[in-house]
């Protein structure tokens, strides 16, 4: 009974990950392939149903009327987006724990109100955004470039920071906290000495949620930046397949999810060691 | 000598009403309530992490309601098992000495010592989710004791713990409190005979309010109010009303037989205390049972009178079968009078 629920089990999962990993396979065998290779039919196993060229590869980083280039866009959607989150979780990370510490009233305005105006942020569709931080960005000379950019990502990406360390820091008992402060610590070395070390898995949470929104915009990136300043996703968009080969794109989108893949590989790691096992009981 | 002085806050749960204590050095003080009598508000209120509405809070004549926790010079353990996660136990108990001043070596030495005298050598390296809840306990126990603070608060160190570690570190703990050398050391606990052994004066605390503040035996001897002697004892003593009338105490029909010493009352309503192991199983008056309990090599039986109800405390495991009709008698030498207001109105001759 049990060989066989393990034995369908593994089949469903097999399934499903072939499911989800045969695009990213697919782009990678496009990638390495030739203009003949393509137009041939179904052939996916190189040096068996075809011969492997790296031209798709080199093509990204030739300079000239071949040259797709895309160390650029690159540098410029990895400034915007560990900028963007970096300055959301330091200071979403602040707000959160002064919302799950200390009672703010001003009015009818309380602690959930203020939580849900971050919140509240994200609920408004985008293009109700878009003219208001066009109109802003301009006004400050700051349209298609990376401060721009940085500024707006940082607006879209503070609610999410807020969001999961507010529910984060209400799982971590203020009596740790408290004892810190006991124990010699002021109110903000409590924060940093105790309280921090012992987030690490709400932040790699955040973090990467921040991470995955920046990098994956294409919206904003494509309403505020004109040439100067492209990041990747408009990039991508930009390439007219009639003109940029396949087996070039596919390249270029591998590139593109490459970092994001890797970086949820390191940090998984991180997720189940932040655990607060030991503190309370 | 910390000093209370018409203390209140204005906390929505559990607010503290009027407070007034002498608390002198040296002294270990045990907090005795019900849960949400306000034990832990106290102790909280004490250390700066509640806010005084009221009156004043002294440490040698020096205010403190102003003075931030970390200056205070108090150490607390809490009722929860609170170490810092991510230390190891060494580093837990090093803490609060390298925020103290004290060198890497210094504290390092100091921690070690602390630990010792929790009996946790050996286990310096390892982290507070690798230990047992009683170990963990101890952990927090050590640091607390190694700042050598003025004042030591221990917020029902014992409650989470199971019975057989409670009982072992209770015992341990008048050793270990003594570490804490001419500091003022308030623990509270639910249970009364926890509080009766470990203090040297006891606070008896009823929703937000000191009821009473003496040595044990005077409080366990005379308490001041019908509440205090409720709490007193596990079980409690049990309160039944009666009157006093032409030189007797009656219990709606049964004539207590009085103790020759016992000074009686002006006529009138009175509450009755009887002490559980003041009633006695053989006699001329007959109870029924409501329940009988055991309770480690002692018997707790419920009974109902028709005066009432009172609890018998009897040692030894003995049987009684819910409803049984059993006879009863009552020693009065330890019988306890409240006026009808619930204050202590117990008086007896002196032998001379």
């Amino acid at each position: 009974m049990g060989r066989t629920y393990n034995i369908i089990k593994y089949l469903c999962l097999l399934a499903w990950a072939t499911f989800v990993v045969f695009p990213f396979l697919w782009a990678l065998s496009t990638s390495f392939k030739d203009a003949n290779a393509v137009t041939s039919g179904a052939r996916y196993i190189p040096w068996v149903e075809f011969e492997p060229s790296v031209q798709g590869w080199t093509s990204l980083f030739a300079s000239g009327s071949q040259g797709i280039n895309i160390v650029q866009p690159f540098f410029n959607s990895a400034s915007v987006t560990l900028l963007a989150s970096i300055v959301s979780l330091g200071l979403g990370t602040l707000a959160a724990y002064g919302l799950s510490r200390f009672s703010y009233k001003a009015g009818f305005v309380k602690n959930s109100d203020i939580t849900f105006f971050f919140i509240s942020q994200r609920i408004m569709p985008p293009i109700v955004l878009a003219i208001p931080f066009f109109l802003m960005l301009k006004e400050i000379q700051a349209l298609d470039t990376i401060f721009g950019l940085v500024i707006v990502y940082v607006a879209l990406l503070l609610p999410i920071a807020v969001w999961v360390m507010t529910d984060f820091f209400a799982s971590i008992p203020k009596e740790l906290d408290e004892m810190a402060m006991i124990d010699g610590c002021t109110p903000i070395g409590a924060f940093f000495r105790v309280v921090l070390p012992n987030s690490t898995a709400g932040l790699v949470v955040a973090g990467m949620f921040c991470l995955i929104f920046g990098w994956n915009d294409f919206f904003f990136a494509f309403i505020l930046t004109f040439t100067e300043t492209q990041l990747l996703p408009v990039a991508i968009v930009s390439l007219n397949s009639s003109v940029t080969p396949w087996w070039s794109l596919s390249a270029f989108a591998l590139i593109s999810v490459t970092p994001l893949a890797l970086i949820a590989i390191v940090v998984e790691r991180f997720m189940s060691r932040g655990s607060l096992a030991g503190a309370f009981r | 000598m910390l000093t209370l002085k018409n203390l209140s806050t204005a906390d929505r749960k559990r607010p503290l009403f009027n407070l007034n204590a002498d608390l002198e050095n040296s002294k270990i003080y045990t907090i005795l309530g019900r849960t949400g009598a306000g034990k832990t508000e106290l102790l909280r209120t004490l250390m700066g992490l509640d806010d005084i509405a009221e009156g004043h809070l002294a440490l040698d004549g020096q205010d403190l309601a102003k003075r931030p926790v970390r200056k205070r010079q108090m150490s607390m353990v809490y009722q929860q098992f609170i170490n810092y996660p991510h230390f190891t136990v060494l580093k837990n108990v090093v803490f609060p000495l390298r925020r103290q001043g004290y060198s890497v070596e210094d504290a390092k030495e100091r921690a070690l010592a602390a630990l010792s005298l929790v009996g946790l050598v050996g286990f310096e390296d390892r982290m507070p989710s690798e230990l047992s809840g009683g170990q963990q306990q101890r952990v927090a126990i050590a640091r607390a004791i190694v700042k050598k603070s003025r004042i030591l608060l221990m917020d029902e160190p014992l409650a989470n713990l199971d019975y057989k570690l409670r009982e072992k570190l209770r015992e341990e703990f008048p050793r270990l409190l003594a570490e804490n050398g001419d500091g003022i050391i308030l623990y509270s606990t639910t249970d009364p005979a926890e509080a009766m052994q470990l203090g040297h004066e006891m606070i008896v605390m009823h929703e937000g309010q000191i009821l009473a503040k003496d040595a044990p035996e005077e409080i366990f001897e005379a308490p001041a109010t019908v509440e205090v002697a409720k709490l007193i004892s596990d079980p409690p003593v049990s309160i039944v009303d009666g009157k006093v009338a032409e030189g007797r105490i009656v219990l709606c029909e049964t004539e207590l037989p009085l103790p020759p010493d016992l000074v009686l009352p002006a006529n009138g309503p009175v509450k009755v205390g009887i002490r559980p192991d003041a009633l006695l199983v053989g006699g001329d008056t007959t109870a029924r049972v409501v329940l009988a309990e055991f309770s480690g090599s002692d018997t707790i039986v419920h009974l109902s009178f028709d005066f009432g109800s009172a609890v018998m405390l009897i040692e030894g495991i003995h049987e009684f079968m819910p409803d049984q009709i059993i006879s009863v008698s009552l020693d009065t030498s330890s019988l306890l009078l409240f006026s009808a207001e619930g204050k202590n109105i117990t008086e007896r001759r002196s032998n001379g």
